[in-house]
């Protein structure tokens, strides 16, 4: 043959050395090999013996060479010298730069520390954080858990001791029935994809709830396009059908639940013994016992003195013809015919498919079962469930559903992670005692039982600036970042003087009212100073929030840095694994930037502040990194689980090891502890996983407990706003309490759709996370910019036709707050009255190091502009806070919207006028290989 | 010489899952990471922080969607690379036989040392597959990999290409359709592997496995046996619960 | 497809050169060495001038050589050697006429031939793309010659034969864009074929691979200025066939009016040229819903 091909070398060197870190392009936390030539990045790839990911990287992960070298990087401590919010800076030293804080931080803590407002965003290193907080001893501490999803994780922490979210996975090899409720992307973005394909290969069936289908929602085999915010509805319906039908696990109701548990029929409150133990009935003897009492069968349909139990009220309520199919179909956007057959599969699926595991196990009474009865139905949720006012209920609800089908925590089911299951008691609850010099009396942040835990002052005022813990919304478990700046601002309930946030882009896509929040940055008083007085802010990039801070402290990027992933805050554990996880710098920083948990214990020893200093008054750590090998949280406990004792052979207990990051790093940046089998399963109530969890320091002592459906907290609440007790809610939040915290999962209709003309505001608005861009960082990534530099805004195809809108076409979007003007698209699989958006691609002029004609900066919009941290004004002349009224989640998704065809403007509305950027402006083209 | 090989030894090439694609663009990243520091010159990026950025990629994945004649319209995420054709149009209008097709495994590539960058090959084909770089002015294309597939300084588990080490969702296989019982012609021939524009005549290499049927508990099918109530109201429901109890 | 002016001056002027170096290969118009050399000139300059914009289109023009070495399977480098042959052999010819005053008439006629051979691969690099169904048919070859031939011998001053050409080419033209038209459709290349999908139901995009602009979508979905195309077809009917057959075949011959005539046609021709890329739809334009 005449054929003639070139040779070529299928065998080039791939790299000088291979790096192996934790990914940062989002909170996933994914391993990567990171190949080296020449001293430089080449190449990330997924590591393929990292639990979490085992192998496989998201696009944002494989562009993480883009990110490390944007040309957005912060390259110097910055000082502001034009006004707040121009982008003007001069860049100045470290010492400076140090010396300004403390200047500010000093005198704060000596003379009242709750002049400190310390919020931090998407870091993931709250422990060390809040501890710092703590140390410095200011009440007004959070990271962004609020405006996230601080529903799913009270409403599951509530109600089963762990929640969806990082809280735990489906058991993705044995579910053959999965269902998934508002979720997009997710944090555990990789594992929930290579679990959809392992229940796809499996043959199992996946069904997405979700009024939009793309991503996840598009693989479902089926797709349930519900109406916004009525989720709690649709499952109390499916629970009444499984009532209905007898299908439930009554044998796991009355094991390991508090529906067999009775209730005291005057208060409400659950029966308990003089230990405090919760009373339930012995079906073989009928006696009255403790429920945690050897060899009992507690009885769900007992009744005693007329106090009936907790299953039986559910019984009574979810019976009630108001959870009927027919009765929700209009208002959910789901035939009622649809709502039986899931129902009837959810049910065929548990009980017909059951999985029996031969491996024997000791409950916490002490009872031997032979067997591991699993129902292979999960379920997991995110923020479309959680970011509604109705969402903490709603996640109940979702939780009341799988606790009925047995399906939590049991093979096939939904499981938790190490360190969960952790019931809400076994959480500390939220401290605020505040001496002036001295830390605050304990971690800011829990799990309040009751009106006593609430963080008040002795007139009712709240203690917290984001009024976190207070009667507006007294669950707060993670604090209210999003309304931290307009109450700084509004001096309500106090004014502060210095607000210090990192890594949380707060005057544009984190939050509400972007606008009025930019106002509120840089308004002024009376005497021309700033109303918020002191603004210290960190980033690694130059984001829209730069331009707002008086002090920028610029962090490294995150191959520059150590990171402790750790085991006291959001590890990565498996359901079958405790495993954390550490960054290491992996490269230098080649600009004159820090690691900004190293600013801080600097920053605590500077201040003084106890955890950071000797007994001398020296610093009793270099940096982060020794902070992450010797803090001791308690004796043998610390930041890293792994390689911990003298030889670096012990997990979760043990001395501090010097050589522990080596180790780490040579464990390709990650340690594991598997569960032994027969633990993994029946966790909460399974002796030998609580023994083990005790042994590697996941608890001080074994914690088993009954699952809430039945939520006392919440009945206390209730009871106050009833007039029990002497904490008692301000009048107008009486009523709103008693109908929201219903200690058994309820609906209602989400706040906005009862304060704005739903006659006007016809259309819900949503955002969606795209799957290859992390909020607003992913725009300064070359490659990622590419993908999604503009955004339209989806519209089904009955509003499509019924505007007679074309390709090309824009629209005015209005909602009762205000109103923007954007492109339009046209979207086939989504709920007819439902429009959305991909969230945070729109961004401000002059940011990221992007030129000013960006189509992100002209054509790509946020919805935060519709969106207000207040609901406008009822009847009373009060404006509500736009959260849900148990925990204060941000409800972004209630969102209520009318739109309009209009002529095609120049670019969307609103615009902003250029900040100037720090940074200069990114080169022209690239061309990017580091080997030759 | 820009004739195709009457046969190739193997026939390597990708099978694209269509049922389990969520769109994530995992393996289009990866592939311009791998591929930008590895075979040939850079996968280029103009004006790459401005108005209007446009950059080389040799994977991208497009969204359609189908509306049936009953139910909802659905959502299918595409990815699209070079099909590796048996017939493959693109090899044979090349005028510098900088384009060929290797007789050992059948990857189309580009000799980009011969390539004048008329972008006639890129016309000829109907996929998109190839992109000229607009920086270094030659023509750019999936490589199959061919610098991982073989690659002895590679573990041999990685010895597969970039985008399906990546892909989270497993959509993304790789194997040879020359032999029956590979992975990819036992995927193709159990799921029904299809061939895109079969009419073009290409015939592509790259098979794509369809997308399950969905909406099945829709509205059509009222005969399907449901769950039968145990009680018509909560003091049946009662009465129930003691039996059932009595029976654990 | 993207009517880059780059392609469209190499094919109208290539295609110009090339026909008028067939009249002269063939020894018409049969004139003197000084008047012969204003003609080869001007076909030279038609011919090489084209080509070299053709190489504007090139990522690596310095590489063009390489383009000759792949004549037996490729349109484009059988096109070059064509090309190259053509002007070599006619280069030849005009040098012996011009400078020796001696006409071998073998030479001519394989000039001739090779030119015509030229304009014939020219066409067959776009009439052989099954990709692009407005071209891949036996019309486009047609189309380039008819009008090659008819510009030739409109330069060649053939006043008749030239007006009928050019006539012809109008009809072909008109034929070609009948044809043209439902082309794609008659192919069967749809989204449901592109994406095999058609089994479930109608297919349409919903979302691009990305929000940027990349060369595919540049160079061979062209959409805007189509909305045009009505108006330039008769704009390129009337002055590449029209208003030349009308002064050549009617109209009393005289330079000025030849003058007119060549310049109506080459207006015609290069919007004729631009119609021809611009409403050439890529199957390619199926997968970002856009042809
Ligand atoms: N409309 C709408 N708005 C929303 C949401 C929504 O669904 N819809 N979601 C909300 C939710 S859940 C969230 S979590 C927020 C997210 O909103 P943000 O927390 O504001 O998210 P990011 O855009 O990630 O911004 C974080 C900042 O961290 C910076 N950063 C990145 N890496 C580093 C680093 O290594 N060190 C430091 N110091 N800084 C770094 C970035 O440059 C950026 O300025 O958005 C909220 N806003
Ligand atoms: N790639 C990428 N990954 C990320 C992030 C990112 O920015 N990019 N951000 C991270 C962060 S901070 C977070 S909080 C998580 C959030 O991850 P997700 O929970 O996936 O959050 P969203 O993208 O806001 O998606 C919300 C989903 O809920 C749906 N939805 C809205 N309202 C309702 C409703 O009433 N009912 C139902 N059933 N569905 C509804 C929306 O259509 C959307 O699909 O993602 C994390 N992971
Ligand atoms: S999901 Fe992606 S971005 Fe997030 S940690 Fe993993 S690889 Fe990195
Ligand atoms: S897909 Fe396109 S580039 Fe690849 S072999 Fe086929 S025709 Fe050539
Ligand atoms: S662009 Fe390069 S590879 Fe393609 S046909 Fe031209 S010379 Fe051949
Ligand atoms: S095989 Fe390699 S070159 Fe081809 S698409 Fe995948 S990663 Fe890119
Ligand atoms: S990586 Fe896999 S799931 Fe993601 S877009 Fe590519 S093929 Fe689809
Ligand atoms: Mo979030």
């Amino acid at each position: 043959m005449t054929h003639q091909q070139p040779i070529i070398d299928t065998s080039p060197k791939v790299s000088d050395e291979i790096r192996k870190t934790t990914c940062y392009m989002c909170a996933c936390r994914c391993g990567i090999n990171v190949h080296m030539k020449s001293g430089k990045v080449a190449y990330i790839e997924g590591n393929r013996d990292h639990p979490v990911n085992k192998g496989v990287l998201c696009a944002k992960g494989s562009a993480g060479i883009m990110q490390i070298n944007a040309p957005s990087r912060l390259r110097a401590p910055l000082k502001r010298v034009g006004p707040r919010g121009s982008g003007a800076f001069e860049e100045i030293s470290w010492e400076e730069a140090m010396d300004i804080a403390v200047g500010h931080l000093k005198p704060i803590r000596e003379n009242d520390p709750t002049k400190l407002a310390f919020f931090t965003g998407r870091d993931q290193s709250q422990s060390f954080t809040g501890l710092w907080a703590q140390n410095y001893g200011t009440p007004n501490f959070a990271a962004h858990g609020g405006f996230c999803s601080v529903n799913m994780a009270a409403g599951g922490i509530y109600t089963m001791g762990g929640a969806f979210w990082e809280f735990g996975q489906p058991d993705w090899d044995r579910t053959k029935l999965f269902m998934l409720f508002g979720v997009a992307e997710d944090h555990d973005s990789n594992p929930i994809k290579m679990g959809l394909s392992k229940i796809k290969g499996n043959g199992g069936k996946i069904i997405g709830v979700n009024p939009i289908r793309s991503g996840y929602n598009a693989i479902a085999d089926e797709w349930v396009g519900i109406t916004p915010g009525t989720d709690g509805l649709l499952i109390l319906s499916l629970i009444h059908e499984l009532f209905k039908a007898g299908k439930i696990d009554l044998e796991y109701l009355s094991r390991f639940t508090n529906a067999p548990v009775l209730i005291d029929a005057d208060t409400g409150l659950l029966m308990r013994d003089a230990d405090g133990k919760e009373l339930v009935i012995d079906r073989n003897t009928g006696n009255l016992v403790a429920f945690n009492t050897k060899g009992i069968m507690p009885d769900l349909a007992a009744t005693h003195e007329g106090n009936r139990t907790v299953f039986q009220l559910m019984a009574e309520k979810y019976l009630e013809p108001q959870y009927a199919p027919d009765a929700v179909a209009e208002e959910c956007g789901i035939s009622a015919g649809r709502i039986r057959k899931i129902a009837h599969e959810l049910g065929r699926v548990a009980f017909d498919e059951e999985i029996v595991l031969d491996q024997e196990w000791t409950d916490f009474r002490g009872d031997k079962h032979d067997k591991m009865v699993g129902r292979p139905v999960s379920f997991h949720s995110m923020r479309g469930v959680s970011a509604h006012s109705n969402g903490f209920q709603t996640c109940r609800a979702l939780h009341t559903l799988q606790i009925v089908l047995g399906t939590v925590e049991v093979p096939g089911g939904f499981r938790f992670k190490p360190p969960y299951p952790k019931p809400a008691t076994a959480h500390p609850k939220p401290h605020c005692k505040v001496t002036p010099g001295k830390p605050l009396d304990g971690p800011h942040l829990g799990y309040v039982q009751g009106p006593d835990d609430l963080c008040l002052h002795d007139d009712g005022s709240p203690v917290r600036i984001d009024k976190a813990y207070t009667w507006e919304n007294p669950m707060s478990a993670h604090g209210l970042m999003h309304m931290v700046i307009s109450n700084a601002h509004a001096g309500d309930p106090y004014k502060i003087d210095t607000l210090f946030m990192y890594m949380a882009n707060m005057s544009w896509n984190s939050s509400m009212n972007t606008r009025g929040v930019m106002e509120m940055l840089t308004d002024k008083d009376e005497n021309g100073d700033y109303v918020i007085p002191n603004i210290i802010y960190s980033d690694a990039y130059s984001s829209e929030m730069v331009a707002y801070a008086d002090l920028v402290l610029p962090d490294t990027t995150y191959l520059e840095r150590h990171d402790c992933i750790s085991l006291l805050d959001r590890p990565i554990c498996e359901a079958d694994a405790a495993a954390d996880a550490i960054r290491w710098p992996v490269i230098e920083p080649d600009r004159d930037v820090r690691g900004f948990q190293s600013v801080l214990v600097d920053l605590g020893a500077r201040l003084g502040m106890p955890a950071f200093v000797n007994e001398d008054g020296s610093a009793k750590y270099k940096d982060y990194a020794d902070y992450i090998v010797n803090h001791e949280r308690k004796p043998g406990i610390g930041p890293l689980s792994g390689f911990r004792g003298e030889n670096g052979d012990q997990f979760g207990r043990g001395a501090p090891n010097p050589d522990q990051l080596n180790r780490y790093i040579e464990n390709g940046g990650f340690a594991v502890h598997h569960i032994p089998e027969g633990s993994d399963y029946y966790k909460p109530w399974n002796m030998a996983y609580q023994d083990w969890a005790v042994g590697i320091g996941l608890y001080d002592k074994p914690e088993p407990y009954l699952f809430q459906l039945y939520a006392e907290p919440l009945r206390k609440f209730q009871r106050a706003a009833e007039g029990h007790g002497d904490r008692q809610p301000p009048e107008h939040l009486r009523e709103r309490i008693k109908e929201t915290m219903d200690p058994l999962p309820t609906w209602y209709a989400p706040f906005e759709d009862s304060n704005v003309d739903t006659t006007e505001f016809t259309v819900h608005a949503l955002t969606q996370r795209p799957m290859a861009m992390y909020h607003s960082w992913g725009t300064q990534n070359a490659w990622l910019r590419q993908i999604h530099g503009r955004n339209p805004l989806y519209v089904p195809t009955k509003l499509w036709e019924q505007h007679g809108f074309a390709e090309g076409d824009w629209a005015r979007v209005t909602s009762a707050h205000g109103s923007i003007t954007v492109p339009v698209a046209h979207h086939g699989g989504l709920n007819d009255s439902t429009v959305w958006t991909w969230n945070a691609i729109g961004k401000r002029k002059g940011a990221w190091a992007l030129d000013e004609k960006a189509p992100e900066a002209t054509k790509g919009f946020l919805l935060n502009h519709l969106i207000h941290e207040l609901q406008p004004e009822k009847g009373d002349g009060l404006r509500w806070a736009n959260s849900d009224p148990v925990t204060g989640q941000a409800a972004w998704f209630d969102l209520r919207v009318k739109i309009e065809k209009t002529t095609a403007p120049e670019e969307c509305d609103p615009a902003f006028d250029a900040i100037k950027s720090p940074v200069g402006q990114g080169p022209k083209d690239l061309a990017w290989k580091v080997g030759k | 010489m820009t004739t195709l090989p009457t046969q190739t030894q193997k026939k390597l090439g990708l099978v694209i899952d269509l049922d389990t694609c969520v769109g994530c663009h995992a393996c289009v990243v990866s592939c311009k990471g791998w591929n930008t520091e590895n075979y040939g010159a850079p996968l280029s990026d103009k004006d790459a922080y401005g108005a209007e950025p446009m950059g080389t990629f040799l994977n991208r994945v497009h969204a359609f969607e189908v509306k049936p004649e009953v139910g909802p319209a659905q959502t299918v995420h595409f990815p699209k690379s070079c099909l590796h054709c048996e017939d493959a149009p693109c090899v044979t209008v090349c005028p510098t036989g900088a384009s060929y097709k290797r007789v050992e495994d059948g990857i189309v590539l580009v000799n980009e040392s011969d390539c004048i960058g008329c972008g006639l090959c890129a016309w000829s084909c109907p996929y998109g597959a190839r992109e000229l770089d607009q920086v270094e002015g030659v023509m750019k294309k999936c490589t199959l990999c061919v610098d991982r597939i073989y690659n002895e300084n590679l573990p041999e588990i990685d010895r597969e290409p970039s985008c399906v080490r990546t892909c989270p969702a497993n959509a993304r296989h790789f194997g040879d359709f020359a032999d029956p019982d590979s992975n990819v012609s036992r995927l193709t021939a159990e799921r029904g592997g299809m061939d895109l524009m079969a009419e073009m005549g290409t015939k592509p290499v790259n098979k794509y496995l369809p997308p399950r049927p969905k909406d099945e508990m829709g509205e059509i099918d009222i005969l399907a046996p449901l769950l039968a109530p145990v009680a018509a109201d909560p003091k049946g429901f009662l009465g129930w619960l003691d039996k059932a109890l009595e029976k654990l | 497809m993207h009517p880059a002016p780059s392609v469209i001056v190499f094919t109208v002027f290539s295609g110009l050169g090339f026909g008028l170096l067939a009249f002269l290969g063939l020894g018409i118009p049969n004139v003197g060495p000084w008047a012969s050399f204003a003609f080869f000139f001007i076909a030279f300059a038609c011919a090489v001038g084209g080509l070299l914009a053709s190489t504007f289109h090139l990522g690596h023009p310095e590489r063009a050589i390489k383009a000759f070495s792949q004549w037996r399977s490729s349109w484009l480098s059988r096109e070059g050697c064509l090309a190259v042959a053509a002007l070599l052999v006619m280069g030849l010819y005009a040098f012996l006429v011009i400078f020796f005053d001696t006409r071998i008439g073998l030479l001519g006629y394989i000039g001739a031939a090779l030119s015509i051979a030229t304009i014939y691969a020219t066409s067959m690099i776009y009439a052989q793309l099954k990709t692009v169904p407005r071209w891949n048919t036996a019309l486009t070859p047609v189309y380039f010659l008819v009008l090659s031939i008819g510009g030739g011998a409109l330069l060649a001053g053939q006043v008749h034969l030239a007006g009928l050409m050019l006539a012809l080419a109008g009809a072909v033209q008109v034929i070609t864009w009948m044809k043209g038209d439902t082309r794609f459709e008659e192919r069967g290349h749809t989204l449901e074929t592109a994406t095999g999908l058609g089994f479930m139901g109608k297919v349409r995009l919903f979302e691009g691979p990305h929000t940027s602009a990349n060369y595919l979508m540049k160079e061979m979905v062209h959409v805007v200025g189509r909305k045009h195309s009505q108006k330039l077809r008769v704009i390129a009917l009337v002055f590449m066939s029209l208003v030349p057959s009308i002064i050549l075949l009617a109209l009393p011959a005289g330079h000025f009016l030849a003058l007119v005539a060549v310049v109506s046609h080459i207006a015609g021709t290069i919007a004729s040229r631009w119609l021809f890329f611009a409403e050439a739809e890529h199957a390619v334009g199926l997968y970002y819903d856009k042809r």
